[in-house]
Formats: structure tokens, sequence, C-alpha cells
């Protein structure tokens, strides 16, 4: 009978509802209302529903010891991950730094293959060579562990695009945290002299590992702090305002116009990583006040529930799909070998015939395929 | 060919031209420029940026006449961000082109030896295979004239460090042409270590170095000069001092092996140890400070190889002095390795 609903919804009835984002040297930003499918409704909440719950497995799967090392997750932020993937094409580009696992997703790959990389498997999406910070797909560069470093990186993939005369953009997305890196300025000064089609996001969740944006930025207007470069802030825990951001964003840049910013306001449950527990530098009352009233998965059912598009029994059902699918890649990620030994070598150069590569001494050595 | 335009010339009673390509000499600043003109042709993924490279002709001139020929889009003026067009280099290289980064001096690749070490020559290995960076890092390094400390640093021990890039160290022309072009072609980082005092120097450019295919591979040294009694391993302009040292003492009876490392990482230890399994002794000769250095590496390697028990002697290495260079010409001459401090280290070694 729900399928047989009209197709389409109307979802925000008014300006009213939402106020407009903060613009910075721009006339005009997103349109404050637009059409949410019941297609594209489930599909978003499907996907955000997959990213929360597979942060949530690897949470477990930390202190159970089975994934080491660093391991930042991004669970209350999934609006942005799924919001900005639904305002590109798959045939643009998107980077950023170590929060990546959900991006790692909504760029195509599979909750089995970052798990499994997180485990440190072969069946890692990158043979377990790389873990959480590292992980690659098409189009998709990344999983970057050092702060900032990405973001000329982006800006260069948008170089490419430009270059090859596609129409594609480049997403480059940097915390708060990293706003304050001298790279990101060197980058916007380029990208914007040689009208580079590259997005900068500024995926703002108000703290910087420990640190408050109040107590390490003397302008915590990120979005602004393109200077000549046109930004808008949008709220990044409604899923519909970060597409519409994102779909204007993207249009700019395609026109041809250079480069653009965009601040996503958004907030993450856990700590900086699993190794912070993330109540030294916030209160339970702020993670809790978010969790209740802000919560992306949340407002996103409300909405869909509200308008009709779907009810709540049909989401509880996407809810135990998830929970499967979560399951069963963590089983695999637990039971898969780890790589080979033989392969330690493996991956130093490409398109080389095989040599061999030292080991802890002299006469250890492997063999290196490319 | 001779021959066979002096035949038709003769039935038609015209005069061919055609001059043999052998002797030319060409510099290595020209051997750059041409090594980087015919890739540029060869395969329009692959650009150049920089500072001054574009409209200036090259802060050393080396891209000369590049900008005026390819334009804009494939020859580009960066504004002083190192770390950021190092980054946009890198950047394009993972999105599928073939940049050439030039360094006015590698001594500003500090600021952006990240992007070099973390972003490019890591990402193959961490990427488990999906993401190749094929890039080229160019510029000159080490010592100039007069230039002082915070402008002579060589950093041929510092990217030889790192495992996933590749380091190559061109002396001639010859050099210079076949190791740019293997390097734009080579699908990994690639750091090519120019010297801004060889720029200008012209070598004899033989018939195969003329060829638009004119490669030299990566990891393959060069005996330059066959010898019996003792081999001299170096890269870069100081090989031309062991050629010097060794036509000095050629004369009093004495033979040195000369060896062109050209590539830094990965070292050709093979030719190093076969050379020192014939002559018994070694000399190591560069620029760069000797803790930690090249000639420290080689002879780590040589101890742990075949070539260590043939040796008559402890290998022994020239380097430059280990003080930030100097200003005042004095000091400076003597904080790099002269031909006489070759020649005395050789005769050391020699017990002569």
């Amino acid at each position: 009978m729900r399928k047989m609903l009209a197709a389409v919804s109307r979802v925000l009835s008014g300006a009213s509802q939402k106020p407009k984002c903060d613009l910075h040297r721009l006339e005009e930003g997103p349109p404050v209302t637009t059409v949410l499918t019941r297609e594209d409704g489930l599909k978003y909440y499907r996907m955000m529903q997959t990213v929360r719950r597979m942060e949530l497995k690897a949470d477990q799967l930390y202190k159970q010891k089975i994934i080491r090392g660093f391991c930042h997750l991004c669970d209350g932020q999934e609006a942005c991950c799924v919001g900005l993937e639904a305002g590109i094409n798959p045939t643009d580009h998107l980077i950023t730094a170590y929060r990546a696992h959900g991006f790692t997703f909504t760029r195509g790959l599979s909750v089995r293959e970052i798990l499994a990389e997180l485990t440190g498997r072969k069946g890692g999406c990158a043979k377990g060579k790389g873990g959480s910070m590292h992980m690659y797909a098409k189009n998709f560069y990344g999983g970057n562990g050092i702060v900032g470093a990405q973001v000329p990186l982006g800006a260069g993939i948008a170089l490419a695009c430009k270059y090859n005369g596609k129409d594609e953009v480049c997403l480059t997305l940097y915390g708060d945290g990293a706003a304050n890196q001298g790279q990101i300025f060197e980058a916007y000064n380029m990208a914007a002299l040689w009208k580079l089609p590259c997005i900068f996001i500024c995926e703002n969740n108000r703290y910087g590992m420990g640190t408050s944006v109040e107590r390490a930025a003397a302008s915590t207007d990120y979005y602004k702090r393109g200077d000549f470069i046109p930004g808008l802030r949008v709220d990044g825990m409604d899923i519909l305002c970060v597409r519409e951001a994102t779909r204007f964003a993207a249009a700019y840049c395609r026109s041809g116009k250079g480069p653009i910013l965009m601040e996503l306001q958004t907030y993450r449950y856990h700590g900086h990583s699993m190794s912070d527990p993330g109540v030294s530098y916030r209160t339970r009352e702020e993670i809790q006040e978010v969790r209740s009233k802000s919560d992306p998965i949340m407002l996103l059912k409300d909405r869909m529930v509200n308008s009709n598009l779907a009810s709540v029994e049909e989401l509880k059902e996407i809810d135990v799909e998830v929970r499967k699918e979560i399951e069963d890649a963590a089983q695999f990620a637990t039971a898969d070998p780890e790589p080979p030994l033989e392969e330690l070598g493996y991956h130093i150069y490409s398109s080389d015939p095989p040599f061999e590569v030292r080991g802890a001494n002299q006469w250890i050595k492997f063999k290196s395929v490319s | 060919m001779a021959a066979v335009s002096g035949l038709v010339s003769g039935l038609l009673k015209r005069r061919f031209h055609w001059t043999a390509p052998a002797a030319l000499q060409v510099t290595v600043r020209d051997a750059i420029n041409q090594g980087m003109d015919e890739e540029l042709e060869r395969d329009e993924k692959v650009f150049l940026l920089g500072e001054e490279v574009a409209q200036y002709d090259g802060a050393y001139k080396v891209s000369r006449g590049l900008w005026k020929k390819y334009g804009d889009k494939r020859i580009i003026d960066t504004p002083i961000s190192e770390m950021g067009f190092a980054g946009i280099a890198v950047g394009a290289a993972m999105a599928g082109l073939r940049p050439i980064c030039e360094f006015m001096t590698f001594n500003f690749s500090m600021q952006a030896i990240d992007q070099v070490i973390n972003s490019a020559a890591k990402t193959y290995y961490m990427s488990g295979g999906l993401q190749p960076v094929p890039i080229v890092f160019r510029g000159p390094n080490g010592a100039s004239a007069g230039v002082a400390a915070q402008h002579s640093q060589c950093f041929a021990a510092w990217y030889g460090h790192c495992p996933g890039l590749k380091v190559v160290s061109p002396w001639n022309s010859e050099d210079a042409k076949g190791l740019i072009k293997s390097a734009i072609r080579d699908n990994n980082p690639v750091v090519v270590l120019e010297n801004e005092l060889m720029y200008g120097v012209p070598f004899e450019f033989p018939p195969e170095a003329q060829s638009k295919d004119f490669l030299i591979p990566i990891g393959k040294a060069k005996i330059e000069r066959q010898g019996t009694h003792i081999t001299v391993v170096s890269h870069s302009r100081p090989v031309g001092h062991c050629l010097e040292a060794a036509a000095v003492l050629s004369k009093e009876g004495v033979e040195c092996e000369v060896i062109n490392m050209r590539t830094i990482r990965p070292m050709d230890m093979e030719t190093i140890e076969a050379s020192v399994m014939k002559t018994n002794h070694l000399v190591t000769v560069e620029g760069g400070w000797p803790q930690f250095g090249v000639g420290a590496e080689i002879c780590a390697r040589i101890m742990e190889g075949p070539a260590f028990n043939f040796l008559d002697a402890p290998a022994v290495r020239v380097t430059g002095a280990d003080v930030p260079m100097p200003y005042a010409k004095i000091l400076e001459d003597n904080s790099i390795p002269q031909v006489k401090d070759i020649i005395f280290a050789i005769k050391k070694t020699l017990n002569i």
C-alpha cells in the first residue's frame, strides 16, 4: 500500500521552516525547499543507518582489540557523507582526511571491505596495507593521515578535472581543526587564481581533537575563511540541506566560476578517536542534546514518517536489514586471514618488474611485486 | 646514408647536405629542456608547474621556450607556495595527469616534504596497489656558488631514505636527458636532483641521445672510466671531479675505475660490488654531509655483500664538510670535495 502512495511528496512547505544558509560573497544561496522522493528518502535512510551501524560496530571491534591503531568514527555526521554524495555524480571526485569510513562507503565500497581493512585482513579494500586512514576507491582519494595535506591534493584533483575538460568537480574536505593549516590558504589562493572546480568543504564538528573552535580559531566563520572565495554555511545535520547546498556548489563550480567553500555544521558523538572518551572537553549534556534534537537519522525518519513517505515499520525493517549486513561484514572482517607475510614488500612501485626489498636484517628479503 | 646521398646527387646533379650528428655539444640545461619538450609533445597528460617556469623561462632557464610552445595549460607559473603547489601536483598525479613539479631549489622542497613523502611516496603501498602517483619532482640540489647555508643543502640522503620514491642524480647532459625522460615516463614518484653549476656545462651528446626515445634506465649506474686499482663511486657534479682526479693519478700509474651512480634509489649495488671485487679498494665521493649520507649507505652495503671479502683496505668516504655551507669563498671551497681531497683519499686507501 505504501508503495502505491504518491512517489513524490513536498517536504518543506515554506521558507520559514529552515532559514537560508549564511552566505559569503554570494547573492543567492541554495533553494530553501526541495523535493524528496520516497525512493531517495529510503536510500538516504538506509545509507545513513549503514554508516551509523558500521561505525558502532567498529567501536565494538576496537574495544575487543580486533581493530588497532587509529580509529576515527563519524557517527553523528552521517548527513554529511550521504548528503554530499547525493548532491554529486559518481564521476565527480572526493577527498577527505582521516574520519573517512563514511565517505569510503558512500563512494562505493562495501561495509565488508571497509571493516576488513580496519581489522587488517587481506580482504580489506587496501589488502590490509593501509588501515583506517588509507582507504581508496574509484574517484575517492582517501583517507589521508596528515591534517590539511589533503586540501592541496583536492585542489590538484580539481586541476585535473579542469585540464581534462569533463565538467567534473572535486569535493575537498577538511575539519574545523585543519582549517587553520597554512597549506589550505595556499590551496585557496591557487584554486581561485586558476578557477579550479574545487568545492572546499569544512566539516565543522566544533572540536579539533580536544580543542574547541573558540580556542583554536581567531575567526570561527569557517565559510568566510576563503576570503575571496564565496562561501556558505549549511546545517550539516539535515541531509536535505547538505544535498541542496552540494548541488548548488557543484553547479557553481561546473559553470567555470572557480572554487566555492561550504561549511557543514555537524557533530560527532564519539571522541576524536577511539583513544579519546570525548567528555573531557565537552559535557555529556551537550552530546545528549545533539542526539535528541539534531540526530541526522532521526531528522530524516521523522520527516519521512510525518510526510507519509514511509511507515515506522518499514524503516524498522531497513534497520533490521542493515544490522544483518553489518553483522555479516563483521564476521567476515574477523574471520578473514591477515595478508600473507610474503606480500609485505608488495606495492612499493607501480608498473615495475619484481625486485627485492630488505627486511629487518640483511638476510631477510621480501619480494616486491607491483 | 652518405653513400646513398652521393649516389643520388650524382644522378640528379644536386648536392645533398647531411651532417653527422655525432659531434654535437649540448649543455645540461639544454638536455633537460629537450627531454621535457619531447615528453610534453609525446603525452598531453604531461605538464610542468613551479615558480617562474613559464613566462620567466625558468629561474635557471631550464624551461626556456616551453611556455611559448605549449601555453598556459601545460606550463604553469605558481605563486610562492611550495607546500600548496607540490600538493596540487600530487593530487593531479593521483587523478591521472603526469605533472613535473619544479622546486626552484631542493632547499625549498623542505616546505613541501610532507607532500613528497606522505602523499606521493607512500600512497601506492598504503592503498594496496590501487593508487599510483606518476609525478616528477625536479630542480637543482646541493651546493652552488656563494649562496650560503640555506641554499646549499644536498637532499640525496633524505629522499634516498624513503621507500616508494625513486631518486636520480644526473651528472652530464646525456644523464640529464635520459633520466628526466625516464622519470617522466615512470608511473612512480621520481625525485630528479639536478645541479645548478652543471646547467651551463656542455658535453658531447652521443647519437643515441639525440633520439626522442632515448631513455636511461632508473636504477643502473654507469662506469665512466675503467680502472683496475680502485673503485671511485660518485653522483652528480663530483663525478667530474673524480674523473679529473683519475686523470692526474693515471700519470702516476694509478688507474681508477670511476662509477657514476646516476640513481640514488634504487641503488645499483651490483655494479659497485662487481667493481670492488675487481679493484679491492673503494672510495665514495659526494657533495652532501657525511653523517647518514650516500657514501655511508654504500659502505654499509659493501660490508653486507660479497665485495667485503675482496677489500684490501677499509672503504673511505669523501663528502661535504660537516658544517652548514659558509659564504666566504675560501671557506666554501673547503666545504665541498675538491679534486685534491679525492686524490688524497685514493692515495690513503691505496697506501701510497
